[in-house]
């Protein structure tokens, strides 16, 4: 169990589910690609977090090693991600996420 | 005996020629084709020969054709004393045509074709008359009506010939029909399509007074034998097959092939001697058949058509032979009438060929000049259909006559009646084509050896031939009537010379006669004229509504409102349905990520709500 002067759980999942809609609407609302980018590091970086807190309430290591897993595909990620952001500036010189939207019926 | 042998020959003629003959010389297909032929009516004279006097049948097995739960049917060919006599008529007259064809089909295309098919006719033929089974019987049946589609299309870019070739092959659809359900209920009442068992066991069966399961079967054979053989009310597609080349009209629509439907009542004999009503409606449409087409061959002008119609009223004469009993006498009929009709077609044949295509006797005359063979010879046809004294025809036909006057008196005069409008329309024919005045613009002239001898063959055959006598040989089958009646022989006799001498009057004598008469008969000529207008009265009642509810209902109808509408219909509504789809499609990567959560919120509701335990 967790020691008595710890922080509550349950303020650990308050705070990933705040950064987590933080990072939804990042992403809803943000019209450059960049921003929307980075509000989807921040929603798995929330999830981290919650994995990260279950794993130390559990004293289990199996969340490490989940976020873990999380970042290297966050990493993996951005680095496809920046490529093709790269990409659609050169050919389109704008970063504006409503202009991409050829990929319709 | 190796049977087999008789119809594999002439199939394999057919093969080598209908796969190789495209690139052989004449010589060559004519090699193969008349040498099959022939090689299989020196294998028929060998065979009958060896088999001696026939008292049993010879029987041959080769195979189980067909072998499920109690139903057993085999490969298996007979020869009796009717195969013998049906094969020596086809293999014989047969050879005679296929020599006869090589000098007529000499400038036409489709050299190998023809001669191919004719082979494969002749194959199906012996089948046919060998099998001794219904099931091998109609193997032989359907091929020979191939065939004879087959050859009347032979001009197949004439729209006359395929329109022909198609009236021919559906009108006997009908009779197959018939034929079928007649096979059906054969199996279902003896277990067995063998002729043996069959009859055996058909013997033993009582005669039936009313419409029983034997008579049924006996009409529903007699509905194939009429469409086969031309008969009241399916003859229809006979006259129209004279659009193939003449060897074929003689060989399949006069000779052979239309005489299987009377073969095929005779071979079924004991289930007709017990079913007298069924016995009474065969001499009923025989003598229909025989006196109605006689009328119209009357009429005719093309010299083609006055045979065609000729045939059927000989046909005609056969089955009402076979209705009162004289089964014999059909047989012996067939035989004749094989030689005499088969040397009437090929003289015809020779008389266009010599006038290089022309078929109309208004357009001949005199041309006893020109070709005096063909004229002597087609002379002697025409006195042995018209039953002159002591040629063929006399014999077999008053075999007939006498049979059908045991039966019924009046049943005898009409058939006198009928024998003298035979001898007008046959001497009409003849008077009109060969004496008199040359009336067409052609130059005629003589047919080579290669025709005129076959032609000469069967002249002595057709004057001599009734001195073989069939009933006499079949008798241990068909027990003979009662002696002749010398008074009713030399009546029909008379009746058929009067025909002759009128014929003499209304186109030698005085040729201006005829056309009194038509004018004088006003309406009743016409209609003669116009074949009584059957086909007029066929296409009204059958062929339009036929066809007119087959554009109604079946395409209009079912086809394109039922089948393509529920097939365009999925079609439209996937569409439909899809265009309003495909909205949400937007493209824009934050309409979908709002769709996201808005699922996930949904969800994830849905999951507290309802209690995720």
């Amino acid at each position: 169990m967790a020691p008595a002067h710890a922080v509550p759980l349950n303020w650990y999942l308050i705070l990933s589910a705040i950064l987590f809609c933080l990072g939804i609407a990042g992403f809803l609302y943000r019209r450059s690609i960049i921003t929307v980018f980075m509000s989807i590091e921040l929603m798995l970086n929330a999830v981290n977090l919650t994995f990260i807190t279950f794993s130390y309430h559990w004293k289990q290591v199996d969340g490490h090693i989940f976020s873990f897993f999380v970042m290297v595909v966050a990493a993996a990620e951005a680095a496809v991600g920046l490529a093709i952001i790269l990409t659609i500036f050169k050919n389109r010189k704008s970063l504006e996420i409503d202009e991409i939207s050829s990929m319709k019926y | 005996m190796n049977l087999w042998l008789i119809p594999i020959l002439p199939f394999a003629g057919f093969l080598i020629n209908g796969l190789a003959g495209r690139r052989m010389p004449k010589a060559f297909i004519n090699a193969v084709a008349i040498g099959s032929v022939l090689l299989s009516f020196a294998w028929v004279l060998k065979t009958l020969l060896a088999a001696g006097s026939l008292e049993q049948p010879l029987a041959e097995h080769y195979f189980t054709w067909i072998q499920s739960g109690p139903i057993h049917i085999g490969c298996d060919f007979a020869v009796d004393r009717l195969t013998a006599v049906m094969l020596l008529i086809v293999t014989g007259v047969g050879s005679l045509i296929h020599i006869y064809a090589i000098g007529y089909m000499e400038h036409e295309g489709g050299y190998y074709r023809f001669f191919s098919y004719m082979n494969l006719f002749m194959f199906f033929m012996l089948t046919l008359v060998l099998a001794s089974n219904y099931l091998l019987m109609f193997v032989g049946w359907e091929g020979v009506g191939l065939c004879s589609y087959l050859l009347i299309g032979f001009y197949f870019t004439e729209n006359f010939a395929t329109t022909a070739g198609n009236k021919a092959f559906i009108v006997n659809r009908i009779g197959d029909f018939g034929f079928s359900l007649g096979m059906f209920l054969i199996f279902r009442q003896f277990g067995s399509f063998d002729f043996g068992q069959v009859f055996n066991a058909a013997a033993s069966m009582p005669k039936e007074v009313g419409y029983g399961i034997l008579t049924t079967i006996c009409l529903l054979l007699l509905v194939g034998a009429c469409g086969k053989s031309a008969q009241i009310p399916l003859y229809v597609w006979l006259p129209d097959a004279m659009a193939g080349p003449t060897p074929v009209s003689a060989l399949i629509h006069a000779a052979t092939m239309v005489t299987a439907g009377v073969y095929m009542v005779v071979r079924s004999h004991v289930l007709f001697v017990h079913a007298p009503i069924a016995m009474d409606w065969v001499a009923g449409i025989g003598l229909a058949t025989a006196f109605f087409a006689a009328t119209i061959g009357m009429t005719q002008f093309d010299i083609k058509k006055v045979f065609a119609y000729s045939t059927v009223s000989q046909l005609g004469y056969m089955f009402l032979g076979a209705g009162v009993g004289a089964f014999s006498a059909g047989i012996w009929h067939i035989m004749t009438h094989a030689f005499f009709k088969a040397l009437l077609f090929l003289g015809a044949g020779a008389v266009i060929h010599g006038l290089h295509g022309e078929q109309d006797l208004r357009q001949m005359g005199g041309l006893w000049k020109h070709m005096k063979v063909t004229a002597i010879t087609l002379l002697c046809a025409s006195v042995a259909i018209s039953g002159f004294p002591f040629t063929s025809g006399f014999f077999s036909k008053d075999a007939i006559l006498s049979a059908a006057y045991e039966r019924a008196p009046w049943i005898y005069w009409v058939g006198v009646g009928t024998a003298g409008l035979t001898a007008f329309y046959v001497f009409r024919a003849w008077f009109m084509a060969f004496t008199g005045k040359y009336r067409g613009d052609k130059h005629p002239h003589e047919s080579p050896l290669i025709m005129t001898g076959p032609l000469m063959v069967l002249a002595a055959l057709s004057l001599f031939g009734g001195f073989i006598n069939i009933p006499r040989w079949l008798e241990p089958m068909f027990p003979e009537h009662g002696g002749e009646n010398p008074v009713l022989v030399w009546t029909s006799a008379g009746v058929g010379m009067l025909g002759i001498f009128l014929a003499w009057v209304f186109y030698v004598r005085a040729p201006e006669l005829p056309g009194k008469f038509a004018s004088a008969l006003g309406g009743l000529y016409r209609l003669v004229l116009n074949k009584y207008r059957i086909d007029e009265l066929y296409n009204f009642l059958i062929v339009r509504p036929l066809v007119g509810g087959s554009r109604a209902i079946l395409w209009r109808g079912m086809d394109a409102a039922v089948i393509d509408g529920a097939v365009n219909q999925v079609g439209a509504r996937s569409r439909g349905v899809g265009a309003v789809l495909k909205l949400a499609q937007s493209g824009y990567i934050r309409s979908y990520a709002a769709w996201i959560v808005f699922g996930s919120v949904l969800l994830l509701l849905a999951v507290g709500l309802g209690g995720a335990r």
